[in-house]
């Protein structure tokens, strides 16, 4: 990246013994919405508190714009908030929660009058100016807290968890809208979530975490795609392990249960006899033999659940289980359980996991 | 982040002297009765002291009277009010908090104008009356507490429905309050229990005006006529309150956590 | 307080039986709750009543205002009622204020758990350790002979000399406050823990500095509660007379002692002054408590 936005350093942050960010490093192009996924416990929230400034790195730098912010206390900082649980101002009218900042920043009275209407209108909440917080639903609040936190145009607005306190549906219109302002705003956002859905439909990059390290960073496209270890492939998406062992390094013969199937240029390094994890992707799985397909193996049909338009199927294969999506079609009967099936994938989605 | 846990180790340090000071004080003038070193004499006086068992043995007796009183008058009309009642809520919480309201010595004055020897309820008229009026007294201060713990105790439960199996299985209205509610509430009941103990055992105003040998007049009159004894008599105090909290502290632990909410 | 309690006729209406049975069924209902209303009228307010009717009662039973009126004009009665107030005033006004900033300190200071919660035992036992015991304890601290009193001397401080003593106003000041800030604690700990973290975060990121957070959030989302303690500990300390009586006997000139001694030997001469000496610390009480109430109602509005 020519010009980083934002740009992490070489962070580190440990709690007493334990090393919660170990050699943390990210650049964040200007407008760029960048997700930190990860199960709790990966540090994400800490680096992100980092960047906000509630927490002092044990090492390493946080740039913003350029500018060394890493001794700079949060209000001298100039980035927008949100907080899983809102942190609504309970005293404060919805108007007055928005102009906070402004107030704060000394902004003439009418300027920020104009500025919160603005602000109103952009999370479509017009009329609701005169409320309390505790007279808004979490969908709500949450709108208000991102308004709140844009009002004073900071340069970088944090997300934390913003969408676990809501209810599904509120969920997914609110992260559709959440990325539709930060579009329209063009704001560097800082994205810190558990769920890969979330991560996925909302992020320009990803970056996956575990036990205080970025596993892997990328486009959501390339994180589920190509996952560069197991941890993120696991974390991921829905995946399909096979336990195999390379019958013959050399032409990329690797021997699952009874059946071979070929990966050519997939095994960089492994020698014959050494044991390999294969994923795939339920929906790189077919249900029998397909053109295009140049791997097929058999199993029975261990599980049949129908889901409207779509149906799961599990699959034994040998000692594993494999599960797979077909789509429902009102003139073909589902598949019954204990028939004898096979299925067929393409050896180019198969993940190798080391 | 530094300097504010210093502001508060020094204020928790300033406040912890304030109040550990007048303990220790207390502590050391009750040892100081042997002139030139520290025993226990006060203590072994105090003790000894034939007033002090009659008078204690009596607070006892009345306080123990007094729960009864409360836990009679509060848990039926607690249950009552959640169950079949609750448009009189309003109403019994405003009464159950008049006694706040109210100061001690003014609801003692108008028992002693209302139930004197020559008035249609004579209470005062026998030692006996005076001592029913006096655990009525009791029982009134202790209201708002004992209603305040109880009917916390029947909201974690969930009294309608607990009453309501109760009847499919056949139960009547004595097993029910006997076997499903008062169980329940029973931690409840004893935190109060206990509360009113240690509001009662000491208890000057309405005791004195009543003329009754407590152990609240005979603090006092030992405070105006005695050294060290008083001291040693603070300390006890104390500690006697300090073990009806703790009880309260214990049983609050094996307080039924509720099962309709999350906790 | 009541808060939660509010009478709602929906409710009321949902649990009250079928009309058809009604008729036949409310006496069984109000025996259930009869022996407490009873209680309540025969003990608490019929007594009370009894006093307040009698405030406004001359020798012959006639109603008169002269009662009252004499509670301003005497000058005994007067001085009673201030140095009371004045007593009541300051042990709550600085108990409160000790007791919000050692409530601060344990929730917020980053203070291990176990200060938190010894504390929170501790004023548990301290906000019920009041009356005579109490008195005791302080003279046996600040008296005479009193171990902080010897210790002062032995540095060359003698409090005495100075003009100090602990049985005045202020002695008695500095006794409620045992339980004063206490009581505080417990009551104001819950309000000062619903002050959530984030808030202070998200005010940081808005770019406030610590004192723009408090004097735009913490203060105004704590000051109900504060203030309606404040007035609970008025209350608490203006009906209070075991401690002030153990300690200086009758002569201190406060309200509940004037009325202690009008009780056991009609002091004033007159015993319809003394029902309005009563009537007198209803008011005062009274009116702190419907304070008290509407300040807790404000304040649980916010902290939902």
């Amino acid at each position: 990246m020519a010009d980083p936005f934002l740009s992490i350093q070489n962070v580190k942050k440990s709690f007493g013994n334990v090393a919660v960010v170990k050699d943390f490093n990210l650049d964040v192009g200007a407008g760029e919405f960048v997700s930190f996924l990860g199960p709790s416990g990966c540090g994400k929230t800490t680096m992100l508190r980092i960047v906000a400034g509630f927490e002092e790195p044990s090492a390493g730098k946080v740039l913003i714009g350029g500018k060394d912010v890493t001794g700079l206390k949060p209000n001298q900082r100039n980035i927008g908030m949100v907080f899983q649980a809102y942190a609504l101002f309970p005293n404060l009218t919805v108007a007055q929660n928005i102009g906070f900042g402004l107030k704060v920043a000394g902004v003439p009275k009418a300027e920020a009058q104009a500025r919160i209407d603005e602000m109103l209108g952009i999370i479509k909440l017009p009329d609701f100016g005169d409320r309390y917080p505790y007279q808004l639903s979490g969908g709500q609040q949450q709108r208000i807290a991102l308004a709140r936190a844009l009002a004073p145009k900071p340069k970088l607005l944090l997300l934390d968890e913003p969408l676990s306190a809501l209810d599904a549906k509120v969920r997914i219109s609110l992260r559709e809208e959440i990325r539709s302002i930060q579009k329209k705003l063009g704001i560097t956002t800082i994205f810190v979530t558990h769920d890969q859905e979330e991560a996925l439909s909302m992020s320009d990059r990803i970056v996956v975490m575990n036990e205080g390290r970025a596993d892997q960073t990328g486009t959501p496209f390339e994180i589920y795609n190509r996952p560069s270890t197991k941890f993120v492939a696991n974390f991921v998406g829905t995946l399909n392990v096979l336990e195999g062992t390379i019958s013959d390094a050399a032409s990329g013969t690797v021997k699952i249960n009874a059946e071979e199937i070929g990966l050519k240029g997939k095994l960089n390094g492994s020698k014959s006899g050494d044991t390999l994890s294969l994923a795939l992707r339920p929906e790189a799985i077919s249900l029998g033999r397909k053109a295009g397909n140049d791997s097929n193996l058999t199993g029975q049909i261990a599980d049949v659940h129908f889901l409207g338009s779509v149906i799961r199927v599990r699959v034994g294969v040998g000692q594993n289980v494999v599960s797979l999506d077909t789509f429902n079609s009102p003139s073909s009967p589902p598949p019954v359980v204990g028939q004898k099936t096979e299925i067929s994938f393409s050896s180019g989605d198969v993940l190798v996991l080391h | 982040m530094k300097t504010s846990r210093f502001w508060a180790w020094l204020v928790f340090a300033v406040g912890a002297a304030y109040f550990f000071i007048p303990l220790i004080a207390t502590f050391e003038f009750s040892l100081r009765m042997r002139r030139g070193e520290y025993s226990f004499d006060a203590y072994r006086v105090v003790l000894g002291d034939s007033r002090f068992q009659e008078t204690f043995g009596y607070s006892v007796t009345v306080a123990v009277f007094t729960i009864l009183l409360g836990v009679f008058l509060v848990v039926p009309t607690a249950y009552w009010i959640r169950l079949r009642m609750p448009h009189l809520r309003p109403i019994v919480e405003f009464i159950t908090l008049l006694p706040l309201v109210i100061p001690a010595i003014v609801i003692v004055f108008g028992y002693i104008r209302m139930y004197g020897s020559n008035s249609p309820l004579p209470f005062l008229g026998s030692a006996r009356g005076t001592d029913a009026l006096l655990v009525i007294g009791y029982a009134t201060l202790a209201l708002p507490y004992m209603y305040r713990a109880v009917d916390t105790g029947l909201r974690t439960i969930d009294v309608r429905t607990l009453t309501e199996a109760a009847q499919i299985l056949g139960a009547g209205w004595a097993t029910i309050i006997a076997r499903v509610i008062l169980p329940n509430v029973l931690i409840a009941v004893l935190s109060g229990a206990f509360l009113t103990f240690a509001i009662v055992i000491g208890e000057f105003t309405l005791a004195s005006l009543l003329n009754r040998p407590a152990f609240g007049p005979y603090l006092q009159n030992i405070g105006a006529n005695r050294a060290y004894e008083p001291a040693a008599l603070a300390v006890i105090a104390f500690a006697i309150t300090w073990g009806c909290m703790s009880v309260i502290q214990i049983l609050a632990r094996f307080a039924p956590k509720s099962a309709n909410r999350p906790n | 307080m009541t808060q939660a309690s509010i009478s709602d006729p929906a409710i009321a209406a949902r649990s009250a039986p079928p009309d058809a049975t009604r008729g036949f069924r409310l006496p069984t209902h109000w025996l259930g709750v009869a022996p407490f209303f009873i209680f309540a009228l025969m003990f608490l307010i019929l007594p009370t009543l009894y006093l307040v009717i009698g405030a406004f009662q001359n020798d012959q039973g006639e109603y008169t205002l002269d009662n009252i009126r004499q509670l301003f004009l005497d000058a005994s009665i007067r001085d009673a009622y201030w140095v009371s107030i004045k007593i009541s005033f300051w042990s709550a006004t600085i108990g409160a204020f000790i007791g919000l900033a050692m409530a601060i300190a344990i929730v917020r200071g980053g203070l291990p758990s176990w200060v938190r919660s010894s504390t929170m035992t501790f004023s548990g036992v301290a906000s019920n350790f009041a009356g005579v015991p109490l008195a005791f304890a302080f003279l046996a601290t600040l008296g005479r002979l009193g171990l902080v009193t010897v210790l002062l001397r032995g540095i060359g401080i003698d409090i005495y000399a100075l003009g100090f003593n602990v049985l005045t106003s202020w002695g008695l000041i500095i006794v409620y406050l045992f339980f004063q800030i206490p009581l505080m604690i417990v009551i104001i700990t819950p309000a000062i823990d619903g002050l959530k973290r984030e808030w202070g975060e998200a005010a940081a990121t808005l770019g406030a500095t610590t004192w723009q957070y408090w004097r735009m959030v913490v203060i105004p989302v704590l000051w109900p509660s504060f203030l309606g303690t404040v007035i609970l500990l008025f209350a608490n300390s203006f009906g209070a007379i075991a401690t002030a009586y153990a300690f200086t006997g009758s002569s201190l000139n406060i309200v509940p002692i004037k009325l202690y001694a009008q009780i056991r030997g009609d002091v004033l001469h007159n015993p319809h002054l003394g029902y309005a000496l009563a009537f007198g610390m209803i008011v005062v009480t009274g009116l702190a408590n419907i304070f008290y109430i509407w300040f807790r109602t404000r304040s649980e509005r916010w902290l939902k």
